[in-house]
Order: C-alpha cells, then structure tokens, then sequence
C-alpha cells in the first residue's frame, strides 16, 4: 500500500526513571515537505530524535517508512533506511579537507586504495545540483561556519539520505547565511527529500516550514499548517500560555560613565593573533549597550578580559572612574561588576556543589557568610540561599540542599542571575544570559536585564542573537574581527544593516 | 525531606558504609576462590587465620600485644589515605604520597640518626620533606600543567633513592637496614604516653595512632566547615568556575598538594620514629604504603572518618596474611590476598553509583506519583 508519509512516528511513549520524555507523541512527516518540531527546553525534542536514530528504544509506538513498519535498534539501522542528521554541533574533522569529511565512512576503495576522484564528480554534482557552495579540497578548520554546514547535508546527501533532520540549523549563523539555508531547505524539498526542522525560532519556521509539530512537556500539542497559523499561536501552543515578544521599555536615560575601555587588546587563546583588537568603548548608567557579533569575532576574549579572565596585551579599563586595567577577578567584582558567564556549566557553577554553595559563589568569604576564623556560616549560606531561591522563583528539586548539577538549564541559569544581581552591581556583563532557555525564561531574563537598566545600572550585553539585541539593547555596538566596526541604534537600523557589517561587508569608524 | 520514605538506604553516609562493606565480602569471597586454586584442603582455614589477625594467638595479653603492632602500622596507612584523601576532593590525584611517604621516613631518619635530633624535630621534619616534595609536584601542575600522576610518579623513585643514599650512611654494617634508633639515640623515639601499657607493654604503641586520628578529624572539619575546605573544593570540583569566583586557583592547587605531601610526610615519621622498622638502603621497590592510602580512602568512601576504619581494616588482613601457613601456600599468598580485596576497595564508588540510581529512580517515582495527583 502505498502511503504518502515517508516517516510516520505512531503513538510514540519513551519513559526515564520517573519522567515520561515522550507520551504518545505521533509525528507524520510527509514526502518532500518541510516539518517543523517545536518545543521547548526538555519538551521531548531530543528524545523523539534518538528513538528515530534507534539511540533509545521507545516503550510503546512504532515507526513506520511509507506505510511499512521498520524497526530501528541503532544508528546504523536509521542510516540504512536513508535518515540523516545535521547536528547543532557540527560533527567533522578539523584537519581534514571538506571531501575527506563527505567521504568519511563510506569511502570508495580500489584494492584498499582510496578512490577520489569518483567520489569528487559526485560531491561536484550533488553540490551543483542543490546550490550548495563548498570548496571540496579547504580544510574545515579554514572554511566559514556557513560552509561547514553546507558540507554536513553534502555528507546525508552522499550516503543518498532522503529523510534529513535539521537540529537548530541556524544558531551559528549570520542573517545572509540563514537566508540562504532557507533557500537550500526549500530547493531540496523540491528535490522530493523530506525535511525535518528543530527549531524553537518562531521566524524561521514561519518562513520555510509546511507543517508544524508543537511537543510540551513530553506531549504531544498538535500540528498545524503554518500558513493557516500565527507566530502567537505557535509560541501559545509550545508555551502554553501568551508570551510577550516585545520586551517592553521606558525610554533609555544614561547618566555618567560606569565602564571606559580604551585601546583593550586581548590575546586570543586558541590563535596567535590577538582576538581582540585596539577596542574603546564607554557603558553608562541606565543603560544598555549590546556587542552584536557572530560567534567567535571576539566577543569571548572581550569579555575574559573586562572581567578579569585574561590579562590584558595593552589598553586601559575604568569601573566608575577607578582603574581596573591589573586588578584581580575578586577585585573587579568587589568594585561592583557582576558577571553572568557565557558557559554556565564552566564558569558560573560548580554543579557538584549545593544550589546554598552556588547563590555564595561569589560572597562566601564576606563577614555575612563567614567567621573571622575562617569557618563558614551554613545557616546565613541557607537563608540567604532561601531567599534568591523565593524571589528569583528558582525551582529545584530539593532547595537550597539541590545539587547544582541535577537542575534544568534554566534554573540553573536563573540561580546565577539571582546571584550575580542581589550584588547590586554597577555593571553587569551578561553574555549569551537567554542561551538555550526558553520561550518563557527568555521573557523573565530580558525583564530583569530591563529592570536592572531601570534601577540606574549599567549593562553590557553580548548577545549571538539578533532579535535579543534589537528588542534589548538601547545602544548596538557590533563586533567583527575584534574590532568594532559600527554603533547602531536599534530603533533606526535593521537586521539586514547589522547583517552586513557583522559579516564584514562594511565598517564605519566608531568615535568613543 | 523524603529520607523517612526512602529508608535509611537514602543517607549518603549509610550507602557508603553499605558498599565498602559489599566490597570486603566480594573481595574475601574471591581471595577466598584464589586460594581454593591453589590448595583446596587449607583454603577455609587459611581465609579465616587471615581475618583473624592477632586474634590467632590464645592469650588474651598477646592478643593485645598484636592488635597494638597492627595499630602501630595503620597510623601511616591512615595518613596516606588522608594525603590522598585531602587532594582527591580538590581534584587531584597524589599518587605522589608514596614518594612523599619516602622523604618522610628519611628526613626523619636522617635527623635522628645521623643528627640526633629530639622526636618532635624529626617529625616535623618527617612532614615538611614530604611536603617539599609535593610542592614540586603543585608547582609544575599550577604552571605548567602537568599531570600530578606523571610527576608524582617520577618524584617517588627519585625520592627511594636519594633517601637511600641519604642514610647509607646510618646502616648497619653487617646488613642493608639503618642502625636502629633505641641504640643510636633513644631521644628520637615518640612517645608512648602511657599507651604501651594499654598493649601488654607494647613499646612501639606511641602517640602516633591519636595524633592519626585527630588529623584525620581536623582534616573532616577543614574540608567541611570552613573557607578554606570550601575554596580548594570548589577548585576540585570546577577550576574555571573557581577562578571566574575569583580565586587563587593555582595557589589553591599548589597549597593542596603540599598539605597532602605533609600528610604523607608525617605518616612515615609515625612509623619510622617508633623503632618498629628500620630502613633498608638497597629495597629497589617504593614501600606500598602509599599506595594502599588509595585503596584505603576509597573503601572509606573518601570520608575522613570512615578512613579510620577502612585503614584498619586493610592493615588488619596485611597483618593477619603474615600467620598463613607457609607450607601449604607460599610466602606471597598473603600479600595476594591483600592486594585482591584492596583492589576490590575501588568498587565502592560503583555499589554507590548503583545504589544511589536504584534511589533516583524511587524518588522520581515517587514525585511523579505526587506531581500526578496534586496537577491543578
């Protein structure tokens, strides 16, 4: 019989120790469309993907290719069946050149000799075929994120893969390249390959999906057209309540100065360049400036070196008319800069220590939370550890008495804003703070970065993600290279002018 | 919250206790399969006169005698475990403390032999060599990064044989071990304190076994209750996040290190300076006592406290192994033995692992069940 869905995920229930992942969760994905799944954090996304791969096996549910049921126990069984993964963190070999990664695995052979050339004309045709750009012989090391990504669907396409699954295509992407994997989705869909799109990117979906599956807490919501649906209908769906887009601000009143960075160079830890270059800029009280950029222009290795990580090559750093160009972290943070960390799990917690042990991170040795004989003050820890908890509305398992490691993304994230807020800091540096939270706790995150701006504070904002930055900020600095290459101001400009000068198309001279 | 419902299962400390305790049984059950292999007939008996010890001799004041020798020796063991204890928690491995444990013994040789120095120089002594030895170790960790294990290594034979060198000159002359401290300089010994008396006048019961307990207490408090414990953990646990909190991480990592070679510096300095042993300038082997500190602080489930008895524990079959009847099995079966269920002590951290997922899952359960029906 035949059947028109070349993957159909029937009444699919995968249990965890005390959770269920997935209930009774059906996905239809139809041959040459572009479905959508929607969700959020730890709606059951990445599990429903694995009981594809044949990662997990679920307890109840089938799996069925075009109408015909097939039992998938590993990747390799998933593999056979022509379904191929692009991974939000690209799977290829750094030194090895961008035919070498497409080949990798399924080489063609002659007496145990590799066979290039044959391999090339079919990588040049496929590449022709569906607009993707690649230099077959440049080393992934050397190409463009947006080129790495284009080489992991030559590699699915390879291996003649007609069911591809995108897992968050776009997040390390500028504006230009996501237009184009928009256009490349769009041409292989045509080409009859069927499409799977995970995405929490209300935008894109709306853009280039047909359909539209929405997972909440490890159930199935429902799948819509997307042109018969609204952007506020899907977020309702996957949130399950409204959720305001539009962070809503007074008018921006910046006063004296907080932070003055003039001429700060940083080296860069992974190359022998600097990373970040000859960069001034001023931060002033209520306000908000954001470092817009792509991933990896330096935006980091600005930030290790306003707080303290990483010295300085040369350049002058002022906090409220003080010089903290030499001083340490534990100085910078008592002269009144906080510091929500870009990698939550590296810098901001300690995940093996209580949720009390974390909330004092930064404190533990001030005369509230220890004796003068150097002994720690539990119960003050715990109560002060109650507190954040009650107002940030942190939830944990077990309260204060939670390990760091065993809470969700978000609340753990919340747990540091908590912290690094009750400081009462002069300046705050926030960097990535909505990363990987979702719809909802992305809303409570830009509220407090606001309300910090409000109380006559200073942010400094480092954000990948244009939309945060022009909803956010009330002044855009954008980073390329390491250097700033434009001042914007986010009522004036657009995503596509950012665009342009985030990917070094063009540069203005930025006066401090 | 949910101990009640979970039984005393759910209490960290009792899951501890219960896997060491699993791990002895396994591995006494397969000491006990060894030595069926080699010789059926005596297997039972043997197993037993091991776990007996002390206990193998009739008399009630010879018992003692013993069960005081055996004490004698598990102060050192108990200081290594510490060493490697104390480091452990700041995540760093002291496989050093035997090289450490080495310089100990003989700077406190060294100094009572040869200089006839007063006990407490050469305990003192004993530690800060062991703690010399270590900051070369924190040093090259903190600012070069390099592996604790590899340097640690390399230092204990460079440690055997300077110690060896070192007291060469102390030895007897008709045989390869130092000349021993009652005759030489009776200053040098530790005190007994009146503790002898308590081990049927067993001379070498000295104050070394509560000194070794107490540190092993103040070692809890330091890691427990106060800033210091809290800062070098933190680093053990995640230096990055150490460092962005803005501490020392790397004098953090340096101070560590030489604490734990203290520890271990100090052991040997219990042992050495009770005149029980004496030092062999040839031995080609590092002594082993630091490497059974690993086992003990693992089969004490990496607690201060629990140590104590782990360290007996292990020093009480090393001791009672001695008593095998050499005819049936040979001289190497006992220390076999130890080494089985010493190596077994390194399943304590999977019985737990275990166990502690059997409990997750009841509590989430247990949760899900609770979540279910409150659902508003």
């Amino acid at each position: 019989m035949d059947n028109e869905y070349a993957i159909e995920m029937r009444n699919i229930t995968k249990k965890f120790p005390g959770i269920i992942a997935n209930d009774n969760i059906t996905l239809q994905l139809k041959k040459g469309e572009i479905h959508a799944l929607l969700g959020e954090n730890g709606a059951g996304k990445s599990t429903l993907m694995s009981v594809l791969f044949g990662l997990y096996q679920p307890e109840e549910g089938s799996i069925y290719k075009y109408g015909k049921e097939v039992k998938i126990n590993d990747p390799n069984d998933a593999n056979d069946l022509g379904i191929g993964m692009v991974h939000q963190h690209f799977k290829l070999v750094q030194c090895f050149t961008v035919l070498d990664n497409i080949i990798l695995g399924v080489e063609t052979t002659k007496n145990g000799i590799l066979q290039k050339a044959e391999a090339r004309k079919k990588v040049q045709e496929l590449s022709d075929k569906y607009g993707l750009k690649v230099d077959t012989e440049a080393k992934i090391e050397d190409i463009t994120v947006g080129m790495q990504q284009r080489t992991e669907i030559l590699k699915m396409l390879y291996r003649d893969n007609e069911i591809l699954i995108f897992d968050e295509p776009t997040a390390v992407l500028t504006p230009g390249e996501i237009d184009e994997l928009m256009a490349i989705m769009k041409g292989l869909a045509k080409e009859g390959k069927s499409i799977l799109f995970i995405s929490h990117k209300l935008n894109e979906i709306m853009e280039v999906a047909d359909r539209c599956t929405v997972l909440r807490r490890g159930k199935y919501i429902g799948t819509v057209e997307v042109k018969n649906t609204t952007k506020e209908e899907l977020s309702k769906m996957m949130v399950g309540r409204d959720v305001e887009f539009e962070v809503t601000k007074t008018e921006a009143k910046p006063g004296d100065v907080v932070l003055s960075v003039e001429g700060m160079t940083v080296a860069s830890s992974l190359h022998h360049n600097n990373a970040v270059k000859n960069v001034s800029f001023k931060v002033r009280h209520g306000e908000i400036v954001c470092i817009a950029g792509i991933d990896g222009n330096g935006q980091t290795e600005l930030v290790y070196g306003l707080s303290g990580l990483e010295p300085l090559v040369s350049g002058k750093i002022t906090l409220s008319g003080k010089d903290i160009t030499n001083a340490s972290i534990r100085e910078r943070s008592k002269s009144g800069m906080s510091h929500i960390p870009e990698d939550r799990h590296k810098h901001g917690l300690v995940l093996d220590y209580p949720l009390s042990y974390n909330m004092v991170l930064q404190r533990y040795f001030e005369d509230q939370f220890s004796t003068k004989a150097g002994f720690l003050k539990k119960g003050a820890i715990n109560e002060y550890s109650d507190r954040l908890i009650e107002e940030y509305d942190v939830r944990s398992g077990q309260g204060s008495a939670t390990k760091a490691r065993s809470m969700s993304g978000g609340n753990q994230q919340k747990a540091i804003i908590a912290r690094e807020l009750d400081k009462n800091p002069d300046l705050l540096l926030a960097v990535q703070p909505t990363r990987g939270l979702d719809v909802g706790a992305i809303e409570f995150v830009h509220k407090q970065l606001v309300a910090q701006r409000d109380k006559g504070h200073a942010v400094l904002l480092v954000s990948l993600e244009l939309e945060e930055v022009l909803s956010v900020s009330d002044r855009i600095l954008v980073m390329y290279e390491g250097e700033i290459v434009g001042e914007f101001d986010p009522k004036t400009t657009s995503r596509e002018e950012l665009g342009l000068y985030m990917s070094g198309a063009k540069r203005m001279e930025v006066k401090v | 919250m949910k101990k009640k419902q979970l039984g005393i299962l759910a209490i960290p400390e009792v899951q501890t206790i219960v896997s060491s305790l699993l791990c002895i049984l396994v591995g006494l059950v397969i000491g006990y399969i060894v030595l069926l292999i080699i010789n059926p007939a005596g297997a039972t008996e043997a197993i037993i006169t091991v776990l007996k010890n002390y206990f193998n001799y009739p008399s009630g004041p010879a018992i003692m005698k013993y069960l005081g020798n055996t004490l004698v020796k598990t102060a050192p063991l108990l200081m290594c475990a510490l060493s490697i204890q104390f480091c452990y928690k700041t995540g760093l491995f002291n496989i050093g403390a035997a090289g450490q444990y080495v310089a100990g013994a003989g700077a406190s040789l060294f100094l009572a032999l040869q200089l006839g120095m007063p006990w407490y120089v050469c305990l003192i002594a004993s530690g800060l060599a062991g703690a010399a030895l270590a900051f070369i170790v924190g040093v090259l960790k903190a600012y070069a990064n390099v592996n604790e294990v590899i340097s640690g290594i390399m230092l204990n034979w460079i440690g055997l044989y300077t110690v060896n060198m070192l007291l060469t000159g102390v030895k007897e002359t008709a045989s390869p071990y130092t000349v021993t401290i009652a005759s030489t300089n009776p200053t040098a010994l530790l005190p007994n304190m009146g503790l002898d008396k308590l081990f049927t006048n067993n001379k070498y019961v000295t104050i070394a076994i509560p000194l070794a307990i107490i540190t092993a207490i103040v070692i809890w408090v330091i890691l427990n209750k106060t800033v210091f414990g809290y800062e070098l953990q933190a680093t053990g646990f995640n230096k990055d996040a150490a460092k962005y909190s803005g501490m020392k991480e790397k004098k953090n990592i340096i101070l560590t290190l030489v604490i734990g070679g203290a520890l271990a510096g100090f052991g040997a300095g219990f042992l050495y300076l009770t005149g029980y042993e004496q030092w062999s300038v040839t031995q080609s082997a590092v002594p082993d006592m630091g490497f059974n500190g690993i086992a003990a602080t693992f089969l004490g489930g990496l607690h201060p406290i629990g140590t104590i008895f782990a360290s007996y524990f292990i020093q009480h079959i090393t001791s009672g192994g001695a008593y095998l009847d050499k005819n049936i099995y040979p001289s190497q079966i006992s220390d076999l033995i130890s080494a089985i269920i010493i190596y077994l002590c390194g399943f304590v951290l999977f019985f737990k692992l275990f166990l502690n997922k059997r409990i997750r899952q009841r509590v989430e359960n247990a949760n899900a069940a609770k979540e279910g029906g409150e659902k508003k």
